[in-house]
Order: C-alpha cells, then structure tokens, then sequence
C-alpha cells in the first residue's frame, strides 16, 4: 500500500469517524471535519501535474485477488489525475457550501457525509484504478451512494423515487459494463487497462469486439445519462442541492465521460464506436437542449442543461477517436481538435454548472421556490448570486470572454472539422453534427436566457415568496465565488491549463498518436479570425435573441407547458410491469405449500440434469468392473430400502420419526463399513440431536392426517418421485464409469500425501476442514449461525399484529 | 412446551453422571481432531447433545443457573474467533486464513504440537454449540 492507495480510500476510512463526530460533536457543524479531506486530497494530487505534464505515468500495485487477475493498481496519467483533481477540488467546495446549505439542528448531518465520503471515494476510484474489476466495484459503490444521497430527505416520496430510478438505471448499466469487462479478459486474458491498450490488436481482431464494445458503452451511457437513459438525472434533482452540484454535475455523470475516454485508445479508430457515441452524444446534446428550455425549476433546467453538455462532450469524444483511425501524429490538429475540445468542456463543465448549481441552492434557500414563474427581480437583492449567476450563464450559453465561449468555439470547430473525414461515410452524413451542434446551441442560449432573466430582472414581488428575502450569508457563497472566478480565470487565461493538465489528459486518451517525447499543440486563443466557428457563434447569439424575444407568442404553445420528458411514461410503465409481473410469478411459485415447492425444485432438476446427461451422452453403465457386494451390505441394503418405502405408509408421527431415525442410522453404518468414522460420528450426532427437537416439537404438532387428494394430482407426484430416484441412480452409476472414462485423477491424493506435511494433522478430513478449506467452514457455520437467527427471530419477534416491525 | 414431571429420579440420575462422560468425551474429541476422529463440529455436537440431555431431564432454570451463558452470543464470539484466527495471519501478511503448526515440550504432556487451526477448530465448536443450543430452546420455550 502506497500513499496513493492510502489517498484513495482515504475517504471511506474518514467515513467510519463521521458517526463519531456527528455524536461527541454535536456543537461544531460534521461538515468541518470532513472538509479537510478533499481540501488535503486536492493539494496532494496537485503535487503530481509536473509528473504527469512531463509525460510520465505512475503505477502503483497491491494484489488483491492475484489469482483471478485482480490487483489493486492504482495509475496516474493526466486523464486520471485530472478527474481527481475536480473530485477533490469541487468536492473542497462543495463540502464547504454544504455546511452552510444544511443546518445542522435539524439534518442527519451523520447521513449525509458518510454517503458524501463514500461518494467521493468510491469516485477517485473508478478513476484511479487500473484494473477493470476494481474498477467496476468502484463503479458501483458511486451508484449506491448517489442513490443513497438522492433519497438523502428519503421521507419525500419523490425523493425515493428519484434514488429508485437512477439506481435502476445506473445499476442496469453497471452490470452490462461487467459483462463487457469479461469479455475483454476472455480476448486479451488480462483486467489491466494498461496490458489491453498494448495488446489492443488481440481486441479489434476479435468476434467479441463489437458485443464488448457495446456492453460497456450501455454502462457509460447510462451513467453519464445519455439519451434514452438521461431520464434518471431530472429526478435526481431531488437530492439536496450541494449533492445535484457535485454528483450530478461535475463528477459521477462524468464516470461514463472518463470511461468512454478512458477505453478509447482500446476501441476507438472503429466506425461503430466512432458513430454510437457521436450519434449518441448529439441526440442527447439536441434532446437535452430541448428539454431544458421547457422547464419551469431552476435546477430541472440545470439538470437537463447537465444532460445537454454531457452529449456535447460524448460527441466530441465521438468524433475525435476518428484520430486513431487515421494514426496521423500530433501536428495535424484536424483530428485532434475534438478530443482537445472535450477535455476543456469537461474542466468548463465543472466551473460554470457547480457554480450555477450552487447558486440556484441559494436562491431556493434563501426565497423559498425555485419556480421561475414565481421568481423574478432579485438583482438588487441578491447582488452577489446576481453576480455568479451571470458569469455562469454566460459563460455556458457561450458567451466571451468567459470559458464556456472558448470550448463551445472548438465544438464547434471539431464539429466543421469532423465533415472533413473522408470515412464513415462522413461525407454523406458529415454535415449533420455542425448543424445539430449549432441547433442545440441555440436552444442552450435561449435557456441560460430564460433563466438568467426569468430571475433577476423584473419587478420584485414579495408576495410570491413565503419568507423574507435577503442574499445568502457569505460563508455559502464563498464556494460559487470560487467557481465563478476559475469561470473567468480559465476564460482569460485558458493556457494556464492548456499544458499542465488538458494536454496530458489529451496524451492519454490518444496515447497511440505521440512519438516519444512529443506533445499535442494546445493553443487555445480567444481570437483566431474569422472562421466558420466564430460565425456560427455570432449566428447563436443572434436567433437566440430573436427566439427569447418571441418567448410571449411560443410560451402558450403546448411544446413549452409538456415539462415531463415522454420517456419517463416507458420507465413508469416498465417498472410497474416488472412489479407485476414479478407479483404474478410469485404468486405461481409462492403458494405455501411444501408440497408445491417440492414439484418446482424436483421436476426443475430432472429437467436440468436430466437433459445435461442426455446432451453430453453421459448415461453409462459399466457392469464389467464393479466390485462384489458382501452379503450383509444386501441386508443393510435392504432394510434402508424397506425403511424408505414404508415412510410413504407411516400414519403415526412417532412412527414415521422412528423410521427416519432408523434411515439416518443405518446411513451412519454405511459411513463406517466404508471407513469414514469422522462422517459417522457426525451423522449419529445430528440423528441424536434431532430426536432431541422432535422430542420437543411434538407437543405443538397435529395428528398426522391422510390426505385425499386427486388421482392425477397422485400420478403427478408418482413420476416426479420415480424420475428424481431413477435420474440419481442413474447419475449415482455413471459417475463410477465416467470417472474411469475420463480419467479424472482422484483429488484425495493430495490430501494423504500433504495433511501431515502442510497442516501437522492425521485427520485428513479435519485437516481439510480446519485448513485446506477452512474458508468453506467458515462460511458454513457463517450460513448455520444465519439459520439460527433466523429461527429466533421467527419465533421470538413474531408478528403480533401491532404496528412493530 | 410441558415439562417432564419432576419424580423422574431414574433419568435425573443417569443424566448427572452421563452428562459429565458425554461432556468430558466432547473434550477429548474436540482435541483429538486433528489426528483421529473428531474436531470441533463434533465436539460441538457432542456438547451440545449433552446440555441438551440436561435439559430434557431437568429444565431450564436449572440449565440456565449451571451454565449462565447467552447462547446466542456463543454464536457470536464462536465466530469472532474463527475469523480472527484468518485475520491474524493477514496481519503477518499472510493470506487469509493461513495456517501454522509447531511442536513444543510442554510439562506433564510432552511433546505436542500446537497449531493455529485449534482456535479456529475452537471457534467452529463455539458455534456449533450456539446454534444447537439456540434453535432448540427457543423452539422449546416458545409459548405460543
């Protein structure tokens, strides 16, 4: 374990305390304990922007499963280090903003940072980890915890709906990526991200490429709430808003972001990856845009506006793999501008909507609604949010000088560039993403338009609002001053990031595309002439007014007052299908009948194993080599024939249990005729303590009563019992032939030959119990101590028709 | 459940001095496990048989007042200890649930060997007791 790996799980290890502090200290808000973390974490991987700038990666390695191909790798490049630097940065701030958002009188404070600690973790994991299935369990925890974070006020009804959705959603996609993880071991026989981008030939030459591809894409579009699957994102929204401002925003919709950039040098250069995420990503991006023009709540326009931006930067990612194909160098910034556009969104991204996230909180906390229609005239009062929230709008509607102005430029230049492509059909279909691009663009702008003046000019009302209104205190604004200034700071000076973080990002997205020692040329510049992207910047700008100006006369149509996206009537529809559909198998299955649960269970294993034998032509019976039977085996044979059969005919209680006893006894005896005296003394044990219960149990049970039941109800069972016994018998020989057959070396070798060696012990059994497979017992008596419980709690915390569960 | 009426002075008996034969057994096959038949499921059943037998002959004050135990806890700390012994070895950096075996002289009984799968043998006992113990009687004092 190195440092890295410490600073990895750091957070969940800070988890563990909040409890702690949260109880003994109760007076200081929980906040200021955890705000030291991310603030600690951010400085540390600040430390590494001169490695990674230099080119250099770093890698660090734990095993953890070694034999499955499951290490603990951590590896910084400048992609990974990037994203942990926005995790701990905006985490920083967002931590601090929560402190003040959330009172701590009457929050469970104790809650809600150990969901936000486990978040951020399992955050700096994903991108952190080399390894794929670490990787994926990271993955998942994000999922759990956001989920967690959006029913945080979980006694809103809406609130648990929005967790229920995006863990569907995300989970769904969660486990599809896994299965693309295995295949991706199947083709290059390794986990490592690293080992498969060198050995990336094994993958693009494989049958599997394209379902791997594919599988793994639905796990990165459902996360980073790519059409169809963005519908989970709006009701996430009903999570505090500290929580919308860095999940939901900067950091875990972005995961699908990083994994699509992550895997590009793997899967990208390949038409379909090349026009699943661009396609993808522009109708997500036009969707979005669409979408969030007709909301009426500040943070459903943000979260929709989210939506838009992640499209935005899945397209350029789209378009920018194409580089990979052509395997061009760095110099010809044709190819690359995209990608370069992607990483500079990203960064912009996270400025302008936290900010703007965390000023809609405030304005919602300190007005009472975020209802654009009851909201208006707050410029005078708010003079400071007024201030952000103006940066922020700007600066996402594409407006200079701000940051959001520079990347939407090279969207737009990597859209133009990408009709250029001389494949993929790019020459029919090229001209599609340079006017959706420049569509969507539009529509953002009539929406930061909207919400920009929707809010703060007009006349102030005051009867809309329940309380009084006054702008927030200023330890909650100190985190969107930050933002807002970074907004303007990246937007002045953006070669400040060009070589120290967007460039080495960009290095290892496009790995392939460097000699050594090369760079990608990142200048980015406010003015470069009059170009086709400037003029469509100008042509935004333009119908954006015009259109917002016309807002009167399209505010009626009934395009504007739908705010619920159609999907959602899918989702809905599905989910109570599933649940019926569910009830309905259950009610088939469940009925509380022994009886019943023993035909599903039996007939389904004559079925399986039945046609498993048949398949593999595996019924065979050797009569030629087996061994002679000793006469008093046939007696003992007999009798346990004899007492099986008469159970069936047994009409007293006390009879039938002395004849299972009789049964389980003279299994013990064929337990030490065959020389197991380990499994006979245990078998005479459980018979012994079982007669104990039944001694116990009698005085509750009924007569036992013979039932009528119907003839072919009778014949039902009499197959299913004459196949189950005749299936085992069957299977009991053959096993005896075809392990002959196949040759199969007897693994009980290895025990006679290592018990004493390895373990020190005679008892090959309880040597194989205690130490070759102690794990096995551990988890049996793991398995018995939950049976336990479960009798107790069966019994002792029944129901007794109070409301008390 | 109805008790066992109280002039069962045949069983009462047999049980005192049984009991102690069974219990002392359970002893020796729970130490005798590693090398012939035994160890620390069929100590656990042994013993558990045993308090069982107790049980039925007397009642459950009595049991309770000869061995003052939580048996559900017992399941608890039997499994503690289990895990504990795997943990250990991960502490020396060895993978879990390894184990180790020596020899030593110790007075008395000479040379034995002591090995980490006792602890881990005793914790598998511990919990075998338990549950025994505890789905039995709670099934018995059930009054419902």
């Amino acid at each position: 374990m190195t440092v890295l790996h410490w600073a990895t799980i750091a957070p969940f290890l800070l988890a563990i305390l909040i409890p702690f502090f949260y109880k003994y200290a109760r007076r200081i808000h929980t906040g200021w304990f955890v705000l030291i973390l991310p603030l600690v974490l951010f400085i540390y991987f600040l430390s590494y922007i001169p490695v990674t700038s230099s080119g250099d990666t770093i890698m660090n390695s734990v095993p953890w499963v070694p034999s499955l191909g499951i290490y603990f790798d951590v590896y910084v490049d400048g992609l990974s280090l990037l994203f942990a630097l926005l995790i701990t940065g905006i985490g920083t701030l967002v931590v601090l903003y929560s402190i003040y958002y959330l009172s701590k009188k009457n929050e469970r404070l104790n809650n809600f940072y150990v969901y936000l600690l486990m978040f951020m973790g399992a955050m700096l994991g994903v991108v952190l980890s080399d390894n794929l299935i670490v990787l994926y369990v990271f993955w998942e925890v994000t999922s759990i915890s956001s989920s967690l974070l959006i029913s945080y006020w979980f006694h809103r009804e809406k609130s648990t709906n929005g967790a229920q959705k995006s863990m569907f959603i995300t989970v769904f996609g969660g486990l599809s990526m896994l299965g693309g993880f295995s295949l991706l071991y199947v083709m290059t026989d390794t986990f490592s991200i690293r080992e498969i981008i060198a050995n990336v030939d094994l993958v693009t030459t494989s049958s599997l490429f394209l379902p791997a591809m594919i599988l793994i894409l639905l796990g990165a579009f459902t996360k980073s709430a790519q059409f169809p699957f963005h519908i989970w994102l709006p009701d996430a929204m009903e999570a505090p808003t500290p929580v919308s401002a860095y999940l939901h925003s900067a950091t875990m919709v972005k995961a699908g972001i990083y994994l699509v950039a992550r895997l590009t040098p793997v899967f990208g250069g390949s038409a379909e990856w090349f026009w699943i995420i661009s396609l993808v990503g522009i109708t997500t991006l036009v969707w979005g845009a669409i979408s969030a023009v007709r909301q009426k709540d500040l943070k459903s326009i943000l979260a929709f506006s989210t939506v838009s931006q992640l499209g935005l930067i899945m397209t350029l990612l789209g378009l920018g793999s194409a580089s990979l194909y052509f395997d061009v160098g760095a110099e010809d910034t044709l190819y690359t501008t995209a990608i370069l556009a992607a990483v500079f969104h990203l960064i912009n991204h996270a400025t302008f909507k936290g900010s703007l996230f965390m000023t809609a909180g405030i304005i919602d906390h300190e007005t009472g609604t975020r209802d654009i229609r009851k909201l208006g005239g707050l410029m005078t009062i708010m003079p400071i949010t007024f201030t952000i929230s103006l940066i922020g709008l700007a600066s996402m509607a594409g407006l200079p000088p701000f940051n959001g102005f520079l990347s939407k430029e090279m969207f737009f230049e990597g859209t133009v560039n990408a009709t250029q492509f001389g494949i993929f059909n790019m020459e029919t279909w090229g001209m599609l993403f340079p006017v959706l691009a420049w569509v969507a663009s539009v529509l953002t702008f009539v929406y930061c338009a909207i919400m920009f003046f929707k809010t703060f000019t007009g006349k102030f009302k005051p009867e809309n609002y329940d309380v009084h209104v006054h702008e927030a205190p200023f330890g909650m604004l100190i985190s969107p001053i930050v933002l807002g200034s970074l907004v303007v700071i990246f937007g002045l000076f953006p070669n400040l990031l060009a070589y120290s973080l967007i460039e080495p990002a960009m290095a290892s997205i496009l790995p392939n595309l460097l000699e050594p020692g090369q760079q990608f040329d990142v200048g980015i510049s406010h003015w470069h002439g009059v170009n086709t992207a400037l003029l469509m910047t100008i042509g935004v700008i333009v119908v954006g007014i015009v259109i917002y100006l016309m807002m009167k006369k399209w505010s009626k149509l009934p395009f504007y007052l739908k705010e619920r996206d159609p999907l959602n009537r899918l989702y809905d529809n599905g989910v109570s299908g599933l649940i019926s559909g569910s009830q309905a198998v259950t009610r088939a299955q469940m009925t509380g009948s022994l009886r019943d649960y023993f035909v599903y269970m039996c007939g389904f294993s004559i079925l399986l194993l039945g046609y498993t034998m048949y398949r593999y032509d595996a019924f065979a019976i050797d009569t030629a080599s087996t061994s002679s039977i000793s006469p008093f085996m046939w007696i003992v044979a007999l009798v346990f024939i004899g007492a099986t059969i008469s159970i069936a005919f047994v009409n007293h209680r006390i009879t039938a249990v002395i004849v299972i006893g009789i049964i389980g006894f003279l299994l013990a005896l064929l337990f030490v005729i065959f020389r197991a005296p380990d499994l006979a003394l245990t078998q005479l044990l459980v018979e012994t303590v079982t007669v104990v219960l039944f001694m116990l149990v009698f005085y509750h049970l009924p007569d036992l009563q013979r039932r009528t039941a119907k003839l072919r109800f009778n014949i039902l069972n009499l197959i299913i019992s004459l196949g189950v016994g005749s299936l085992f018998t069957a299977i009991a020989v053959s096993s005896f032939a075809l392990g002959q057959d196949a040759n199969f070396e007897s693994i009980s070798e290895f025990f006679i030959e290592n018990s004493k060696e390895l373990a020190g012990g005679y008892n090959m059994v309880n040597v194989i119990l205690v130490d070759f497979r102690g794990l096995d017992t551990l988890l049996e008596v793991l398995v018995l101590g939950i049976a336990a419980l479960g009798v107790v709690t069966l019994i002792k915390l029944r129901f007794t028709g109070r409301e008390d569960v | 459940m109805k008790q066992i009426k109280s002039n069962d002075v045949m069983l009462r008996t047999v049980t005192r001095v049984v009991t102690f034969i069974i219990l002392s057994f359970s002893l020796y096959l729970f130490f005798a496990g590693h090398n012939a038949p035994g160890g620390g499921f069929i100590g656990g059943l042994m013993t558990a048989s045993a308090l069982l037998l107790m049980y039925l002959a007397f009642d459950m004050k009595t049991l309770r007042k000869a061995l003052p135990f939580d048996f559900t806890a017992l399941i608890s700390i039997g499994l503690l200890l289990a895990i504990g012994t795997g943990v250990t070895t991960m502490l020396l950096g060895y993978p879990f649930l390894t184990q180790f075996f020596a020899y030593f002289q110790l007075p008395i009984i000479g040379e034995t060997e002591l090995t980490t799968a006792l602890p881990f043998d005793l914790g598998i006992f511990l919990v075998v007791v338990g549950i025994a113990l505890t789905i039995t009687l709670t099934i018995a004092e059930d009054d419902k």
